[in-house]
């Protein structure tokens, strides 16, 4: 997300063409007449404007595209995943991420994870609180050529789905006021510090900072190793549903869930190919890795399925699917189409063991595979971001070599360090968080509330009626 | 006169429909029915967990029919829906005290 193609190229190319033409027309005259310079200036200045308006217009689009990852995306992908009478009550933990997580960001949460010094090595400040200047000028230190607020809503769009993404593993037993405070909690206390680390300016993790540099196009380690490892925590901490094991707990609707993972599919342009941060060439490269890796996972999800278990399954697909585009999510801005295939094809088949296999062995009840496609992804993703990132790719080191491709092995290692970081911070914060909230406002359902389902018991309706 | 419940397939609903309104039979009830008998159900798989289905779907035809029309209508309904296949189904036949058609307070076999 901070990995940015040289600013104002399109300037300085128009700038070196009207020179050389000025010093081939006026070799004889020394100087430069004032109306020439004024109209340079003003050629300057519309070269500028395009280049706002063409990053502009994609980074809104990418905008939207994220924010449809949650829902529909998520809300439909997970809905379909739970019983009927949890239908509501899990497309409600997306849902109203859209709500609570904007609310938080506009306040503080915003500056938080991006406001701060080149010294702010952990969190930001309450510099951009109240969205305190934050307008249509550019801030220079993350996107040069689009409006701050653009900039501040595309990042927002991704504190969205992030917790929304946890609730895949507390699914169909969480009280709703317990949910809702674990959310705001989890995000300010485990969100905001690690997308400052990775994004924010000064953050030990970023390009912009002094630390160990780890790369992360779009969010590997940010979004999902720290939602993937949370959701494992509170699969544990919450318990398993009630009558797992011996009761049929089938997804209501796998067709609910088809329709979601195509739109997260979807979506994801908008948050790998979006994280270029402008319309360029990288974002382009983004867009296909994004997309080879999805298609590559899917495929190799459902022929593991169909050899181990039997039959090819459509829940096998799109689970690969979101598997492949969780694992190429860190990698996008740096592999080549051909590497993003082999990412997707090992997540595909590394996540479909955790989930059918090694799952089972443990016998947590990680309800709807959220540690298992998002932790596990993830972790894979960035590590192999480690040793397929190139610089043919994304010059990012100015020349020296990127991955262990190029020859660079030591930053499989940064990329393992960047990960036990999240690990680390996903555990003990959301141990710590899990504590508090239990005490304070209580997280499991009771067993009536339980049985009779969260539409019911946390909503008072219901998802579907029989007699229409 | 006797009631007749007959649980088949629901793919052999419609031929069932078809034989019974060739013999005159126009009145019936059906219903979208879950059910096994020795028919053992099958296993569904979601990301690994596997399902134990044993409840299958299956189709459950109601009619009251006079005395002397039972054994046609049982030989006419076994024909239609039978595959010869575990699952086909089953037949029972209960006795009706009375019937009566609401709209004219007909009775007995008049109300059929």
């Amino acid at each position: 997300m901070t990995w940015l193609s040289p600013k104002n190229s399109s300037r300085t190319g128009i700038r070196c063409l009207f020179l050389s033409l000025l010093s081939a027309g006026l070799a004889a005259a020394q100087t430069v007449p004032p109306e020439i310079l004024e109209r340079l200036e003003k050629a300057e200045k519309a070269a500028a404007n395009a280049q706002t308006a063409g990053d502009n217009g994609w980074m809104l689009v990418s905008s939207a595209l994220v924010l449809m990852m949650t829902a529909p995306g998520l809300a439909l992908f997970y809905g379909g995943l739970v019983r009927k009478k949890n239908v509501l009550g899990t497309m409600m933990h997306s849902f109203l991420m859209m709500g609570l997580v904007t609310v938080i960001w506009a306040l503080f949460g915003y500056s938080l994870a991006f406001g701060g010094t080149a010294d702010s090595k952990w969190i930001g400040d309450l510099s951009f609180a109240f969205m305190n200047g934050v307008g249509t000028a550019p801030n220079g230190d993350y996107a040069g050529t689009i409006p701050h607020l653009t900039f501040m809503v595309y990042q927002l769009m991704f504190a969205v789905i992030t917790p929304a993404l946890i609730s895949g593993a507390f699914a169909e037993r969480i009280k709703f006021t317990g949910m809702m405070l674990f959310m705001t909690l989890w995000l300010i206390i485990v969100y905001l510090p690690m997308a400052h680390m990775v994004w924010g300016k000064g953050g030990y993790f970023g390009a912009l900072g002094t630390g160990i540099q780890a790369f992360d196009f779009a969010g590997g380690t940010v979004v999902h190793i720290t939602s993937g490892v949370s959701a494992l925590v509170c699969a544990m901490y919450l318990g398993k549903r009630k009558g797992y094991g011996s009761e049929a707990m089938r997804p209501h609707s796998v067709v609910l869930s088809t329709v979601g993972a195509a739109l997260l599919w979807v979506g994801w342009f908008g948050f790998n190919a979006g994280s270029a941060l402008n319309a360029s060439g990288l974002a382009s490269s983004a867009f296909v890795a994004t997309h080879f890796g999805a298609a590559a996972a899917a495929m190799a999800w459902l022929f593991a399925e169909w050899m181990v278990i039997g039959k090819p399954s459509m829940l096998g697909a799109i689970s690969g699917a979101v598997a492949g585009l969780v694992a190429i999510t860190p990698a996008s801005g740096f592999v080549t189409p051909m590497s993003a295939l082999m990412i997707g094809a090992i997540a595909g088949v590394v996540c479909f063991l955790m989930v059918a296999k090694v799952k089972a062995m443990f016998g947590y009840d990680d309800a709807l595979d959220a540690f298992g496609v998002h932790g596990i992804g993830g972790t894979l993703g960035a590590i192999l971001t480690g040793v397929f990132a190139t610089k043919e790719v994304n010059d990012l080191r100015a020349g020296m070599p990127m991955g262990l491709v190029d020859g660079n092995g030591g930053q499989v290692m940064n990329q393992i360090i960047a990960s036990a970081v999240a690990w680390g911070l996903g555990i003990v914060g959301t141990l710590v968080i899990l504590f508090v909230v239990d005490k304070i406002a209580g997280l499991r359902t009771t067993d009536a509330e339980e049985t009779e389902g969260l539409d019911l018991s946390m909503h008072g309706e219901e998802g579907y009626h029989m007699e229409g | 006169m006797k009631r007749i419940e007959a649980i088949i397939q629901p793919h052999k609903l419609d031929d069932a429909k078809e034989a019974l309104k060739g013999i005159g039979i126009d009145g019936m009830t059906i219903t979208e029915v879950r059910g096994h008998g020795r028919q053992k159900g099958h296993t569904e798989t979601y990301r690994g967990m596997e399902y134990k289905v044993d409840l299958l779907p299956k189709v459950k035809l109601e009619m009251v029919v006079a005395d002397a029309r039972l054994e046609e209508v049982i030989k006419t309904l076994t024909a239609a829906a039978r595959t010869g296949k575990i699952g086909d189904g089953k037949i029972f036949v209960f006795e009706v005290a009375d019937a009566i058609r609401i709209r004219n307070d007909d009775r007995g076999d008049a109300a059929l």
